[in-house]
């Protein structure tokens, strides 16, 4: 996993409550059995005019002038606006795969779905938690000033923005340690494994019906 | 002190270590794979040289991509047969139990792992699915996760996790004719939002709930997620321990009686104190239908689709009038006056033997109005099917016009060839409505199995209370 210490860039806002994961990558791109290459159908059924299947040439599709992301000024963004209950849906990781492959490294929201939130810890993209009325101000700053560009310090744990200060935002210490060291946290889990194996014998004793079939 | 809740007791008996910030190691005592989340993560674990950690918690099966037609010349889409053989491959390699395309036990893994007593109670139960809060229905601590966590419990039989609140959802009431589980949890979300139950797991409670099948309490807890909790789930009770009893994958013999001694502790003590409780009056309830794009933008089926500009919050205000453009409905058009032209009963919500038994009741005699182009019984598992037709339903379906399928997660997401097209309108028995779930520019009103049967026949959605005998 790339480690994630400062990101500076644009942020696009997209403004909508709840955006799910089938929005963000529609399930004909989940049949992939890897984990790259989502980027261009991300926001898919958005994005363009016409309708994508995996396999094609999506640089020769028609793209969706309404759709906010197809702005040029928003071309290159890092930082992705959403509003509430952001990322809702389906556990699929490919929502993930699909922002970080297209560039973005941060979302900010004013609340994420369970799965997606944790899903993004697991792959260097930091989703931030912020009040509404916090995020509101961006939106409008975003919206209201072309090449409005944030920078995310993960370990000072704020956003400075060239308008409105610096703003905090919290996360567990667990979890940025791990996107600040780029951390496989299988690795750190199995440096427990004598523990696991000792929970397992006690487990198989108390419940030994759950070792007994399959 | 206070006394503990189920979701606490589940908890404290898979803790295996804790920090100081409360970030926990999970043993997970079952761990259910399909072919769509899984590929990755196998690959993972073979790029980093690992083993699975317990080979004998997993239960693998093919259901998002395989086609419900007749399915033994193989998968005519390439991409979908690679995706199901390499989960075949890695169950090979690895020695996994798995339920392959032509196994009669294949299904929805949703339908299977209960179907199996691959469920049981006390369990913690993980599936790279967000529908896995299902199996909570057993009295299990039972959720949905990502790929890289589907690794983790591969190569550890873990997962690292905070603990979420507690959020008790107590239903009251019997249930009116033509109304069940699936109006029930639709309500619930209407009320509490999709975002509701975040940062909590439910244990939904009260006499409604306790009345209900282990079918009908599948169907609302695994609807748990689509209110944004991380689990759903009820007590145990006798019906679960009847559901359970002689099931293959359950204990039998002198461990069946211990499990069952077990298993009676699973609910949560009687001064136990949630972080927050919600009432649902169920006496009081009509069947539901949604009217948008998300499952909270729900109505009754007496009711009319709302109109945006009575919302005063102004991002909820675009959401609606969005949703409203999408599902081409005017505000105050009533629910009983929209015609859908699909129907499909299926999914891992209601495509289980009681689902189908309830939607053939209601189409006794009758035929598929001929506004609606196709209607769809999908369901959950070749041994749901087989009960079916052991029941005659079968005939039923196919007589009124329904065409009755193999099982699969078919157009619930239309990942497999069932899909709708652009501005077709389905009254559907699964569990989002989100814009394109069901086919890209497609239309999703979601209902219970004899809302369903009932919209199909009539060619528009009517109360079931009243088209029943």
């Amino acid at each position: 996993m790339e480690k994630f210490d400062t990101v500076t860039g644009l942020a696009a806002p997209l403004d909508r409550p709840n955006v799910d994961t089938d929005a963000i990558i529609p399930k004909q791109f989940l049949k992939s059995i890897k984990r790259s290459g989502f980027g261009p159908n991300l926001f898919d059924e958005w994005r363009y005019l016409d309708h994508g299947e995996p396999g094609m040439d999506n640089s020769t599709r028609p793209l969706n002038p309404d759709f906010v992301l197809n702005q040029p000024r928003y071309r290159g963004a890092v930082i992705l606006l959403g509003r509430e209950n952001f990322g809702c849906g389906s556990s699929r990781e490919h929502a993930v795969w699909a922002l970080l492959d297209q560039g973005f490294r941060v979302v900010i929201a004013p609340s994420f779905a369970d799965i997606f939130f944790n899903n993004c810890f697991k792959n260097g993209v930091l989703p931030v938690v912020l009040p509404a009325d916090t995020v509101e101000a961006l939106f409008t700053a975003t919206v209201a000033t072309p090449g409005y560009a944030l920078t995310v310090d993960l370990q000072a744990q704020q956003i400075v923005t060239p308008d409105q200060g610096a703003i905090d935002f919290d996360i567990e210490p667990f979890r940025k340690d791990c996107l600040l060291r780029g951390l496989d946290d299988i690795g750190l889990t199995l440096q427990q494994a004598d523990a696991i194996r000792a929970f397992e014998d006690r487990h198989r004793e108390a419940a030994p019906w759950l070792f007994d079939k399959q | 002190m206070s006394g503990k809740t189920l979701y606490d007791k589940l908890w404290n008996a898979h803790l295996v270590r804790e920090d100081g910030d409360g970030t926990a190691l999970i043993y997970i005592d079952r761990h259910l794979v399909h072919e769509v989340t899984s590929p990755q993560a196998f690959e993972g674990l073979r790029l980093a040289g690992r083993q699975p950690w317990r080979t004998r918690s997993i239960l693998a099966v093919p259901d998002h991509n395989v086609p419900t037609t007749d399915r033994t010349a193989g998968i005519a889409d390439p991409v979908s047969r690679l995706q199901v053989e390499t989960l075949d491959r890695n169950c090979a390699e690895y020695g996994i139990t798995e339920f392959a395309m032509l196994d009669p036990r294949q299904g929805i893994v949703h339908v299977i792992g209960p179907e199996q007593g691959a469920t049981l109670p006390g369990m913690t139960v993980v599936c790279g699915d967000s529908h896995t809060s299902t199996h909570g229905a057993f009295g299990a601590l039972a959720f949905g996760i990502g790929t890289s966590d589907v690794e983790h419990v591969l190569a550890t039989q873990c997962l690292i996790l905070k603990k979420t609140g507690s959020l008790q959802i107590r239903v009251e009431g019997a249930l009116a004719p033509g109304v069940s589980a699936k109006d029930v949890v639709l309500a619930i979300i209407g009320r509490i939002g999709t975002a509701g139950g975040t940062g909590y797991s439910i244990e939904f409670t009260g006499s409604t709930l306790q009345s209900l099948s282990m079918e009908g309490r599948m169907t609302v807890c695994n609807m748990a997620i689509e209110a944004g909790a991380r689990a759903g789930m009820v007590a145990v009770d006798d019906t679960t321990i009847e559901y359970l009893a002689g099931r293959p994958y359950a204990p039998s013999g002198a461990l069946w009686e211990r499990a069952v001694t077990a298993w009676s502790g699973l609910h949560s003590d009687a001064d136990a104190a949630f972080d927050r409780t919600v009432t649902l009056d169920a006496a009081q309830l009509a069947p539901q239908v949604t009217w948008g794009t998300s499952p909270e933008m729900v109505a009754d089926i007496n009711g009319v689709v709302p109109d945006p500009d009575d919302e005063a919050d102004s991002v909820r205000r675009d959401g609606m009038r969005r949703a409203l453009a999408y599902m081409d409905l005017q505000p105050g058009t009533p629910i009983s006056s929209i015609r859908p032209d699909h129907v499909f009963i299926g999914s891992c919500t209601n495509a289980r033997i009681e689902d189908l038994r309830a939607a053939a009741s209601a189409i006794r005699g009758r035929r598929v109005h001929a506004g609606i182009k196709q209607a769809l019984v999908v369901p959950g598992s070749g041994l749901v099917k087989q009960q079916a037709e052991a029941e005659g339903l079968h005939t039923l379906f196919t007589a009124a016009g329904f065409e009755w399928r193999e099982p699969g997660c078919s157009m619930c997401l239309a990942m497999n060839a069932d899909r709708l097209q652009p501005g077709d309108r389905c009254a559907s028995t699964s569990n989002r409505n989100f814009e394109g779930r069901q086919g890209q520019g497609g239309r999703t009103h979601l209902v219970s199995p004899v809302m369903a049967a009932v919209a199909a026949v009539k060619g528009h959605f009517a109360n079931a209370a009243e088209e029943l005998d």
